[in-house]
Parts: C-alpha cells; structure tokens; sequence
C-alpha cells in the first residue's frame, strides 16, 4: 500500500524509492477522465429521468419500502461511473497504480457529479417550462426527484446519493476478487428474485409453496425488506461455501476431450431438456405463456443464425418468412378465411407451409443473393416491406383480408389427439419446444457438414470460395431457404396460438428485433441464440409480446439500443459467442498467444528446423 | 532440364487462342496463344503490369474475356462460372494469400474438396451411412494431403485457426487447398514471394514433386529467376499483354527483347 500512496503526502515521503508518476490518484492524475465520466453520467441520467422511466418504474416496488424500479434506474448511472472512473487499461509494461481510498474518493466525486446532473434537473424544471420541447416526462418526476419536498432538498440529496452510490462503485474495486463475485451475486439474487416476482409466484403457485412467497413479497409486489435481508444472507453465504465450484466445474468440462466430451454434453443436453418438459407442468399461464413467446423467438432467431451466422448473409426482411408462415398456416386452417378455406388440420397444412415458404425463399432468395454486403442487406430489408405490403393490398385482400386480417384460426391439432392454441399456452409451449428442438438439430448437424463449411467459406471470402469450386449461389440460397422454412414453422405456431393474422404483426421491427436477439446473443452460436432470445424477449419483451418486465415495454427499444452498444463495445462476439466467432474479432491476441506459447515458428528461420511443439 | 517441349501430336491439355482482357482502354491482355500440356511445368515471367494474373483470373473465369478462346481438355471454358472452372480441373493460388482465415487448417482443405463431393443437407440431417463414409473420405484426402508439406501442417496444426499459421506455412496450405481441388493443372502465383532462400528453394523442389507425384500439370507466375530456372520445362514472357518469347530457360534469357522489356532500351550517352 505505502508504495502507491500519492506523492506529497507525508507517508509516501517516508515510503520507498518509487516512480512518482503512475502512482498518483484518480482524483488528481485523471481529472480528465473524471469530468468526462461525470458528464456522461450527467447527460444520461437527465436523459433517463426526461425519458420518464423513473416515474413509470416507481410502481414496481423492488425492496419494500425503500427502493422501487423507478430510483434503481437513476442509481445505476452514478454506481458505474464511480466504478468506471478508477478503470484502467492494463498494458505489459506499464505501471498499474494499486486501488487504495483514492478508487472511492474519486468515485464519490464523479457519481456526485453524475447525480448532479439530475440535481440541474430539479432546478430547471422548477423555474423553466421544458414542457414545450420535450414531452416525455410526467410532472410527477418533479416530485419524484424531492421526494416530495423543496427543490432545494432535490438538488443536495442527490448530490449526496450520488456521492455515496458512486463511492460504493469505486469500493468495489478495493474488493478481493471472491468477495467482489460474493457481492455481484447478492446484488443480482436480490433484484432477481425481486423483478422476477411474477414468475417466481407463478411457479410458487404450481407447486404449492404460496406460504414461501407470501412471505417472500410484500402484499402489493416487491420484497419486504427483512425477506430481502434473508436473501441477501442466503445468497452471500452460497456464494462463499461454492465459490469457484462452478468455475472449476465448467473448466472441468471445457478441458474433457473426445467420446467424454461428447458424453457430457449429451447428459447436459438430456438434462436441460427434461427440465424444459418437467417445469411448465408445475408453472402457471404467465410462465407458459412466457416460455412459448421465448420460444416462437428461439425458433426464429436459430432461422435467422444460419443465414446470417453461418453464411453471412445480413437478411433485415427475415419477417417476410415468418409471415408467409403465419398467412399460409392461417389461410390453410381457418374456416373464416376469404376466399380459399380448406380448413385442413395443422399438421397437414404445415407441409404446405414448408413447401410455400421454401418456394417464396427461392424467389426472394435468387435476384438477392447475387448481391453482397450492405446491398444485400438494403434489397432484403425491401423484400421484407413488400411482403407485409401485399398482404395489406386490397389487390390481395380477397384471399388475406387486407388490414381485417384472417381471423378465429382454429388451434393446431395434433393426429386428433390435442389442439394447442392460445388459451392453453403450457400445450403451445410443448409445441414450440418440439420445433426448436427440430431446428437446433438441424442447425447443430448442418454446420458440422460440407454443406456448413461451404458457408463458412462463402461467409470468410466469396471469392475464393468460388475459387475453391463452391457454387456459392446455390449454397447461399439454401442457406436462405433454410433460414425461411426454420422461420415459418414459427409462423405457423404462432398464428395457431394467437388465433389471427394481421399484417401489423409483421412490421419491419420484428426483423430487427431477432436480429439484435441473434446479435446479442452471438451469432453463430445456437446456446447463444438461445440465451439472447430468453434475455431480450423474456426479461424485456418481444416487438409486441409483453416480457417479465412488462412496465419496460414502453423502454423497450431503449434498452435494446443501450444494451446492443454496451454488448459491442464490451463484448462484441455476443453473451455466449461460437468459438469461431471470438476467433474472428480476437485474431489479433489469438495469433500473440500462439506465437508466445511458440505454436508460430519465426518466419525468418529454417522451414526444416522448426518444430511443431508435440500434443 | 528434360524439357519437354510441346510435341505436336498430343493435344494441349490448356490452350488459350487469341485470348484478350481489355480494362477500358487499357489492353491488359492482347491476342495471347498459350499452351500447356499434360505433366508440364510453365513458369510465365515478365514485368510488373505485364498481365499475368490477370492471364490466371482469365483461365479461372474471375475475369471477363473480350476476345479469344480457353481450352481447357479440347473443351471451352467460355461462359463458365468460377467454380465451374474449378470443377474442370483447374485450381490456383493467389498472390496475396488468401485463406480462410478463420477456418482451421483442415477445414481449410476439407471445404475446398467441395466440388468433388456429392452429399448434401439431407445426409447431414439423416446422417446417413454415405454421408458418414463421405465425411471419413473427405478427412482423409485432406490429411493425406497435408503430410506432403512435413511435419508443419500435421497433428496439432489440423485444429488451429489458419490466420495463426506462419506465413511460409499459409502459403504452403494454399497449395494444399488448391490440390484438394483435385486438379489436373494448378496455376500458382508468385508461391515463393516474401520467403527466405531456404524456404524458397525448398518450395521449387515441391513444385517439381507436385509434378513427379501428383501428376499436376503447372502454370507458375515468377519473379525470382532461380526458382525459375529450376523448374521451368518452359519459360513465357510477356510484356505489355503480349507474349515477347517462349522456350527453355536459356534461350529466353538471352533474347534480346527480354532483356529490353526488363531493362529498357539502351540510351545513346555521349
């Protein structure tokens, strides 16, 4: 510690011979920074605040009667800056000045100053009229930022919350390592438990553990505060007797090699699954219903991840498929269709689904695919439009109901055994579950055949892919046609299970929306797929479909834009990447790490001499 | 040297007639006849800009023809896609390497047996006994090949991704990439640029072994003259889009107009 205290002051004069430079603190070595953060943070919590998200969030109550959802969005700013002011970028080489009381010092400052910005806020909005420009905000964040007292009282809380918040982010940096992940888990059981209230009491529901939950929640939602205590107790005591457990165990696996690999992953495989059967019988309609909306986006994004995951292709009108599906399944099955109405069983229409989307694929697919990179992207964003127009035309409103939409679908029945539909969401969610599981097979064999190395090739350099003697046409178009069909059994579910089609449920959103899913997830990766559907759609909702966080749906799209730039900027190959893809955005250290463990002989020596390290 | 100049009696295994590639104005390449027979080694050489590789992008249909004809096994190879080409029998390399990066090094070589391979989506799903035999054959072929480059693209090296490869050694799996092609003429371009003598001197013996084991007829575009030499059974020269001379590596480094191309013309200094 003595080592890195700052200069001039009395003790570091006494301490050992030590570069000066480096050693200084936040506060004074980094002013720079400092401000930067804490305008930042100022600009963006006046922009929360304005955007009105603190007094729609301030009915969801997190813990009981002190924090409610609303504060907890204006707390996160101040934390992070505090936390991040005292980053810095670790270099070989070059002198890391150790954390001490300065890592809280300047994070008090700058979350004060972040916070501040909310302190500005009050003022303003008590002398000026911002009503004109801007209409976001409700008059009660006034009132929300006093807590309910003078102005005067706003602008000093806040800088003083921000100071505290903001030096308990800097403290976080003084924290061991296992006590930092002890306090990460606390923070994450105790909002999880708490934002998760409407399914964890479902669940509770289901399985006859209404008395754990009542005690758990408050009448009127959110933890009371002792039962957060409780949990926070629970969860720190966990997180210290398994510390690492989990880490040692999933290096355990990452290291197991061959047959024995193979027999893991089945096992977890096998494991999940029974889970994912087992689990919606002890669980409630929201759940379910929950569970069968993640799943209609699992099945869509794993469509969309071969055609832009594993081929390459960037395809912003892949809701043209789902809603081919959707209309097909919809026109096949529903007695109330227009014009044509065979009224065949789901099962039996699903063929035809298959069939018509494929071929639409192929049309799409043919005049598109001769086209590369931001080309493509824009002709397939138009293809897209064009398919939810013609649906809408009076031109075809004789067979698809123009903006009437086709109406009482009747659900899917299954060899006459069942019909799911929407009022039995636990059956959908059975039947969702079949077809993603089809389609992550599908996925999981393809890219491991020629078929899959072709588009992998095709996506790392078309040219010399053609070259090497693959038609790329052909491969990218079934990439294309594959993507479609996996899409458009989705469609058909989902008409099933919502009982009617509009074109408005088809809006150029959608596309976007699975995208950043297969994005933020990692592209290339089904678990990925997987995780970033049950992230993005469960917690925070679909393009129309209501998440865990319902009273986010007005943010939603904020939140998408938010957490899709934070993902590129702190971890651009997605939350749980395919191995390639970090490969790709990491080929610089890869190749250094290579060449330190002397897997990259020298160019300049003998090619005879230089020997492969045996394995 | 056992040159084996073209006899008359056995068709040209590539022949290109009247072969012109013009970039708006500029005639890149101009009326060119060229000839390669089965189980020879061409080394075309020539100044920079003198068109060769835009002579292999026109065999390989990477570039549009404006007059002339490519033979290719009495056949034309007018029309035809790239990959079409490929299918042929004709594979190349390039002057900048060009791997896929990210793929490993035996993924490398499996995808590009792409056109010599028969199973698609529905073997995958089904996995069905030819898909798997396939799958073994394709595996092998692409080891088998590896092991003619030594011991460096061998065992630990099939797993990694290529862009972490040498780069002498992504040249080499350039070549290897080309021969899974199953090829009957390979056109290298410029397979020893940015090595060091040993290497390069090692690769010219490999060049003649792709011949002598594999049967492969070879076209390769050089700058250095004792790779050339070596190998060469014939040496063309263009310049300007146009060939200036062809024969054994003797006669055309003493032709008059080589050394005028390469050097200039001599000025009258008094």
């Amino acid at each position: 510690m003595t080592a890195v205290m700052p200069p001039g002051t009395a003790t570091a004069a006494a301490a050992a011979p030590v570069p000066p430079a480096p050693t200084r603190p936040v506060l004074a070595r980094d002013w720079r920074r400092l401000a930067r953060m804490a305008a930042v943070g100022a600009v963006a919590q006046i922009f929360i605040a304005l955007s009105n998200m603190p007094v729609r969030l301030d009915e969801r109550v997190v813990v009981k009667p002190v924090l409610s959802l609303g504060y907890l969005t204006l707390l996160i700013v101040p934390f992070a800056a505090g936390h991040r002011v005292g980053h810095q970028i670790k270099r070989e080489g070059t002198p890391v000045h150790a954390a001490g009381a300065h890592e809280v010092a300047g994070g008090a400052a700058c979350g004060a100053l972040a916070a501040g910005g909310l302190s500005l806020l009050a003022v303003l909005l008590a002398n000026f009229d911002l009503r004109e420009p801007l209409v976001n905000w409700s008059p009660m964040l006034a009132e929300l930022l006093a807590f309910g007292n003078s102005t005067s009282f706003a602008v000093v809380i806040w800088l003083l919350i921000g100071a505290a918040v903001g030096a308990s982010g800097g403290l976080m940096r003084l924290l061991g390592p296992r006590t930092r992940r002890a306090a990460v888990t606390i923070a994450i059981t105790v909002a999880g438990v708490a934002v998760m209230e409407p399914l964890v009491v479902d669940l509770a529901e289901g399985m006859g553990l209404e008395a754990l939950t009542d005690r758990l929640y408050a009448r009127r939602g959110g933890l009371e505060w002792v039962s957060a205590l409780v949990l926070a107790a629970v969860a720190g005591i966990l997180a210290v007797l398994g510390r690492g457990r989990l880490r040692e165990a999933r290096n355990r696996i990452a290291v197991q090699e061959g047959a024995k690999r193979t027999r893991t992953n089945f096992g977890l495989i096998l494991l999940t699954g029974a889970a994912l059967v087992i689990l919606p019988l002890f669980a409630g309609k929201l759940t379910n219903e929950l569970l069968a909306n993640v799943g209609l986006f699992v099945l869509l994004a794993l469509g969309l991840n071969i055609v832009v995951g594993l081929a390459g292709i960037l395809d912003l009108g892949y809701v043209a498929f789902f809603a081919v599906g959707s209309y097909t399944a919809a026109v096949l099955t529903a007695a109330t269709s227009p014009r044509i109405h065979p009224e065949m069983p789901w099962l039996v229409a699903l063929i035809f689904v298959v069939v018509i989307t494929g071929l639409v694929g192929l049309f799409i697919g043919a005049p598109v695919i001769r086209m590369r990179g931001d080309y493509l992207a824009i002709v397939t964003l138009g293809f897209g439009e064009i398919i939810r127009l013609l649906f809408l035309s009076d031109w075809l409103s004789g067979t698809f109901g123009g903006s009437q939409g086709i109406t009482k679908i009747p659900g899917a029945g299954i060899f006459g055994l069942t019909s799911v539909a929407g009022t039995d969401p636990r059956r959908v969610f059975y039947l969702v579950l079949a077809f993603c599981a089809i389609a992550i097979y599908v996925s999981w064999r393809l890219e491991r055949s020629r078929l899959g190395r072709a588009w992998m090739a095709v996506r790392e350099d078309e040219t010399v892919a053609e070259a090497m003697g693959i038609n790329t046409v052909n491969v990218k178009l079934l990439a294309f046609v594959v993507g479609a069909i996996l899409g458009s059994f989705s469609g058909a579910i989902f008409s099933a299970k919502v009982g009617s089609v509009f074109p408005n449920s088809f809006l150029i959103l959608v596309s976007i929306v699975i995208l950043v899913v297969v994005i933020f997830g990692g592209m290339g990766s089904i678990v990925g797929v997987i995780a970033g559907s049950a992230v993005l759609i469960g917690v925070l909702g679909g393009p129309k479909q209501p998440g865990l966080l319902a009273e986010f749906s007005e943010f939603k799209l904020l939140i998408y834009g938010a957490l899709l730039i934070w993902m590129m900027l702190a971890r651009p190959e997605g939350l749980i990447p395919s191995v390639r893809r970090s490969r790709e955005l990491h080929q610089e250290e890869m190749a250094q790490d290579a060449w330190l463990k002397g897997q990259v002989e020298d160019d300049t020596a003998n090619g005879d001499t230089a020997t492969a390290p045996a394995t | 040297m056992t040159a084996t100049t073209a006899s008359a009696v056995t068709r040209p295994l590539l022949e290109t007639r009247k072969l012109s590639v013009d970039f708006g104005g500029l005639h890149a390449l101009d009326q060119l006849d060229l000839e390669v027979h089965e189980g020879e080694i061409v080394s075309v050489i020539g100044p920079n800009g003198a068109g060769k590789t835009t002579l292999f992008n026109a065999i390989t249909a990477t570039v549009a023809l404006s007059d002339g004809d490519i033979c290719f096994e009495g056949a034309s190879l007018l029309g035809l896609d790239p990959n079409r080409v490929t299918a042929r029998g004709i594979a190349r390399t390039f002057q900048n390497v060009r791997l896929f990066a990210n793929m490993t090094v035996l993924e490398n070589v499996m995808v590009s047996q792409h056109c010599r391979t028969r199973q698609h989506a529905f073997g995958a799903l089904f996995y069905t006994p030819s898909f798997r035999r396939e799958e073994a054959e394709i595996r092998e072929r692409a080891e088998k090949i590896l092991s003619f480059f030594g011991s460096r693209l061998m065992g630990y090296r099939f797993d990694q991704p290529a862009f972490t490869l040498s780069y002498a050694n992504r040249r080499r799996l350039e070549i290897a990439r080309a021969m899974a092609t199953q090829p009957k003429l390979i056109l290298l371009d410029e397979p020893v640029a940015g090595m060091n003598p040993v290497e390069s001197a090692e690769l010219t013996g490999l060049i003649g072994r792709l011949r002598d084991e594999w049967g492969f007829a070879i076209v390769v575009i050089e700058h250095h003259m004792d790779v050339v030499r070596e190998v060469s059974d014939r040496v063309v020269v263009l310049d300007h889009g146009t060939k200036i001379a062809e024969g054994d590596y003797e006669e055309v480094s003493n032709d008059p107009t080589v050394i005028e191309a390469y050097l200039g013309h001599g000025t009258e200094t008094t």
